[in-house]
């Protein structure tokens, strides 16, 4: 009788389902929900863009030399942000936060590129309700898809600042190992989401 | 929990990602036909999405539960593709009927 209460009272059995952290369980599921938003946009882009008689060609229209070059300072932040992780796990608070600082500033300077582009495009006649090369739905997509990613990136940056506050206020290097992780998923995510979006909006 | 799991070799994957949209951007100007360049860059963002998500965010050292949840956008992403097919394909024959009776002169 007493095998009973003592069984409701301990914590489910572990199951191949059941992840390390819950923290980390719940960004993947955070991010699978983002990922289906991107994807429907992109979907939504090549439908517009298939049915479309007058599609201007991306590549010719947009340029593809600054954007290559915010394609690869998104991979090298990607990388100062696994680089924190692992001086984290190493036990170095000092360097983890000097990469998080460096994979902030990456994230800042590609919105800040984006910035530049965008306004270059708009003096040239690229409006989110017309363009002179064609179909008008060039320029809405165009802005709403590299708008919502460089929202994710903007985001991005405040989260990894307060991620540097995080780990200043824990003395303890394994205490902010997984908060930190966490971070980084959500960070690489964005880099992953950059990688589709430079494929099929500037190169396709 | 500290390191939980071993970490890969990162410069190596950023070296294959640098590699791989310099291939990318070199694909563009190849001289062959545009649906094989299409196929080439979906695969190339696919491989490079693969070793973003597979080593950056160490999906390849994670449990079961994370790698179905990571899965579900893709089987979702394909389905919603297929959905839109056929609308897509009828949006394009109406085009093209416009076009044709555009074209066509007028019947007496």
């Amino acid at each position: 009788m007493s095998q009973a209460a003592v069984h409701s009272a301990v914590e489910p059995a572990e199951t191949p389902l059941t992840p390390d952290s819950w923290g980390k369980l719940g960004m993947w599921i955070f991010l699978a929900g983002d990922a289906v938003g991107f994807g429907t946009l992109l979907a939504a882009y090549g439908m517009m863009r298939a049915t479309s008689g007058d599609w201007p060609n991306p590549y010719a229209v947009l340029g593809i030399n600054l954007t290559a070059a915010m394609t690869f300072l998104l991979i090298c932040s990607s990388v100062t942000m696994v680089k924190a992780l692992e001086w984290l796990g190493n036990g170095d608070r000092a360097k983890a936060k000097v990469y998080l600082f460096l994979t902030a500033l990456g994230g800042a300077i590609f919105v800040s590129l984006q910035a530049y582009e965008w306004s270059h495009l708009i003096h040239r006649g690229l409006h989110i309700n017309g363009n002179p090369w064609g179909a008008a739905l060039f320029g809405t997509s165009f802005f709403i898809v590299t708008g919502f990613h460089g929202l994710h990136v903007t985001g991005g940056v405040i989260y990894l600042v307060a991620m540097i506050r995080y780990v200043s206020n824990r003395p303890q290097p394994a205490a902010s190992y997984n908060a930190v992780e966490i971070t980084g998923l959500y960070w690489h995510f964005v880099d992953l989401v950059w990688i589709m979006v430079f494929t099929f909006m500037y190169l396709l | 929990m500290a390191t939980a799991h071993k970490h890969p070799n990162y410069m190596a994957i950023f070296w294959y990602l640098a590699i791989l949209t310099v291939v990318e951007l070199g694909v563009i100007f190849m001289p062959i036909g545009k649906v094989t360049i299409g196929v080439l860059l979906c695969a190339l963002a696919l491989g490079k999405a693969t070793l973003v998500a597979m080593y950056f965010m160490h999906l390849r050292f994670e449990t079961r539960t994370l790698g179905l949840v990571a899965v579900t956008p893709l089987v979702i992403a394909t389905l919603l593709v297929f959905v839109l097919l056929p609308d897509g394909f009828a949006v394009v024959h109406q085009t093209a009927e416009k076009k044709a009776a555009a074209t066509e002169p007028p019947k007496h």
